[in-house]
């Protein structure tokens, strides 16, 4: 199937600014599904409140968009209530870690079987240029005209510590990747975490002199490195790529359907 | 003995009616006095291969239950003051995207963390204008156990009737409350099942397109119609529209059909109003003690009577207006500082003539405080 049948060509032009890493993102996570010869019907895409969660009215899947922040509960009422649907929630970095951090982690403790894209573009761009959990100190924001004194935290990290079984990171420079790691986040069984970098001229770019949406996309080909690189030895600074973190666990909708086993079983 | 003879409390009666009605998905947080509720669906629904899941918050739990919703289930929440307050932001997306569920809220005291073991009825203008915003809401209230059945039942034919959120407003005596209740058969009590439109894959369909009866059919997510959900105001296909006249067309259409049909939502129950010169107007467990009143002072040959309000929103005026038309006096029964009682004020022709009996201080209000009013308005005595 070509891209553009996975597309509501209706709902365009999309409202992303030019330059904006998100239509990559786009792009890439329906060649992932197209190669994966998904059925339409069995896709339930699900999201919150961002420039990120605009991506769920563009595809011609099951769509919810949702509550700023709240998209991976609702996201757990969709999975738990139809297990057999894939479901796949994009979100920005504000959305899924600031508001939405408490559902974040509970999700990934759950192992429930979703995908979780966070398209981290290190600032809340929908509502004009304020810094977000993962700007990190010394960036510039509109909230932060002295520069933000808020620590960032690792994505990855939190993913892991909170009991995601799936965890992986890569960026807009690398679409190829994109789609690799979305394929793979979606046929592993369990909670997914997919950090893709994603530029922002617009807002982070310009309030912090990251030049235009190609010089911040080389960017992130000079400061990343595969997973367990040479490189990263050499330059600890150097941000990976990769799949970080694939584990089995028991995933929540399967453990639930032992618990009505068990009760079915005692009544 | 009759097995469907049951001595339980109300949250108990509350579970075993959604059970009844077709439950089958419920999210909630453990908060007091609801508990109960979350407590024997965990065990009551994968005995029947449906699904229960605890969440990590009262906005988690709305929210779960709205995306289940959209798998075809039939969804509850239950919780408290709080915790409602909690849920009102997902409380306005069910309303604007049209999502069938059932809320409960066992009230306590309030503001905050108030009296969380005590009753209160302090949440009625929350259940009317907690989450922002214009719209249309339905909230039921039942003041004994076989009318917490089958208000509950009726919570969720309602809900599936109008695409909507229903919200049942219990309170902490009659959830906590054990007395007798009948469950009824299979088949006594109508059920509402959910609407599903018959337009055919392939062919456009548009699930925010109203019938001509008002009434909008689903689709299940996973089946062969994929549409956009949204909390931003849209149009027919679900699309996000800022175009004026889509904008003032669905807003419209929120409030009008739930505004529209306040006389097929109205529930009520009414003692001795035809010749009655005091109206109690109550709702809740505080019916509880205006009906003692009512029956106790009516072989006396008092002209008291009871109208008890089972649905509160949308309030039905025209039907106080009517009810009350004759009355010399009208005391409104609740616990809190007056939000009904503000209400009936502006339904009736002489708002002077209505009348405070309450309670806010985490006591149930009993026959006594309710007969000092009286007593006061009656001149005999203050």
């Amino acid at each position: 199937m070509a891209i553009k049948d996975y597309l509501r060509e209706r709902f365009f032009p999309h409202m992303w600014c030019p330059g904006c890493g998100h239509g990559i993102v786009l792009n890439s996570m329906l060649r992932a599904i197209e190669q994966l010869g998904l059925s339409k019907n069995e896709i339930v895409m699900v999201s919150g409140i961002g420039c990120s969660s605009r991506i769920s009215g563009y595809v011609d899947f099951h769509t919810l968009h949702t509550i700023h922040g709240r998209a991976l509960a609702f996201a757990t009422g969709v999975k738990l209530g139809l297990p057999e649907l894939n479901v796949i929630v994009p979100m920005g970095d504000g959305d899924a870690l600031a508001i939405g951090g408490n559902h974040f982690i509970h999700a990934a403790r759950r192992n429930i079987d979703i995908t979780a894209i966070v398209m981290n573009n290190r600032i809340y761009g929908m509502t004009g240029g304020q810094f977000s959990p993962l700007s990190g100190c010394g960036t510039m924001a509109t909230t932060a005209p002295y520069g933000v004194i808020d620590q960032d935290f690792d994505v990855a990290e939190i993913s892991k510590a909170a009991g995601a079984t799936f965890v992986a990171r890569t960026t807009t420079y690398h679409a190829q990747q994109i789609t690799d790691i979305i394929k793979k986040s979606i046929l592993h069984e369990g909670f997914s975490v997919v950090e893709i970098l994603t530029q922002c001229p617009t807002y982070f770019g310009r309030k912090n002199k990251g030049g235009s949406a190609s010089d911040m996309m080389e960017l992130y080909k000079t400061n990343t490195t595969p997973m367990g690189s040479k490189a990263k030895q050499e330059n600890p600074d150097l941000i990976e790529r990769g799949v970080l973190h694939e584990v089995e666990a028991p995933e929540y909708c399967n453990e639930y359907d032992k618990v009505i086993a068990s009760a079915m079983k005692g009544k | 003995m009759n097995p469907n003879i049951k001595f339980i409390q109300g949250n108990e009666v509350c579970v075993e009616a959604a059970l009844y009605a077709g439950l089958n998905f419920f999210a909630g947080y453990p908060i007091t006095p609801s508990t109960e509720i979350a407590e024997h669906l965990a065990g009551r629904l994968p005995q029947q291969g449906d699904k229960f899941i605890q969440m990590e918050d009262e906005i988690a739990s709305m929210a779960a239950i709205i995306g289940a919703s959209l798998t075809g289930k039939k969804v509850m929440t239950a919780t408290s003051g709080p915790g409602f307050s909690l849920m009102q932001e997902a409380l306005g997306y069910a309303i604007m995207t049209e999502i069938p569920c059932v809320i409960v809220n066992v009230q306590r005291g309030g503001p905050s963390t108030g009296l969380p073991t005590s009753v209160g009825q302090g949440d009625v203008m929350q259940a009317r204008w907690g989450t922002h915003g214009d719209h249309g809401i339905i909230a039921l209230t039942a003041s004994n156990h076989q009318d917490v059945f089958s208000i509950t039942v009726d919570a969720f034919n309602l809900a599936e009737t109008y695409r909507t959120p229903v919200i049942l407003l219990f309170d902490e005596v009659v959830g906590h409350m054990r007395e007798k209740i009948v469950i009824p058969e299979a088949g006594d009590l109508p059920i509402v099942e959910r609407l599903r439109t018959s337009v055919k894959g392939g062919i456009d369909y548009h699930p925010y397109l109203p019938r001509e009866d008002g009434r909008l059919p689903m689709s299940d997510f996973g089946g062969v119609h994929r549409y956009n959900v949204t909390g931003l105001y849209h149009d027919m296909w679900g699309f996000p529209s800022t175009n004026p006249t889509v904008v003032q067309g669905l807003h419209r259409h929120l409030n009008d059909k739930i505004t529209n049909n306040v006389n097929q939502i109205a529930r009520y129950k009414e003692y001795y109003l035809e010749d009655a010169e005091c109206i109690l107007i109550s709702y809740g467990s505080a019916a509880r003690s205006a009906l003692h009143v009512v029956q106790e002072r009516r072989p006396r040959g008092e002209r008291l009577g009871l109208l008890e309000l089972q649905t509160l929103w949308p309030f039905p005026y025209q039907l106080v207006k009517d009810k009350c038309r004759n009355a010399k006096y009208i005391v409104v029964v609740e616990l809190n500082a007056g939000q009904i009682l503000r209400t009936v004020k502006r339904a009736v022709d002489d708002p002077e003539r209505v009348f405070l009996a309450n309670r806010v201080d985490g006591v149930f209000i009993t026959p006594m405080d309710i007969r000092n009013i009286l007593r006061y308005i009656q001149g005999r005595g203050a």
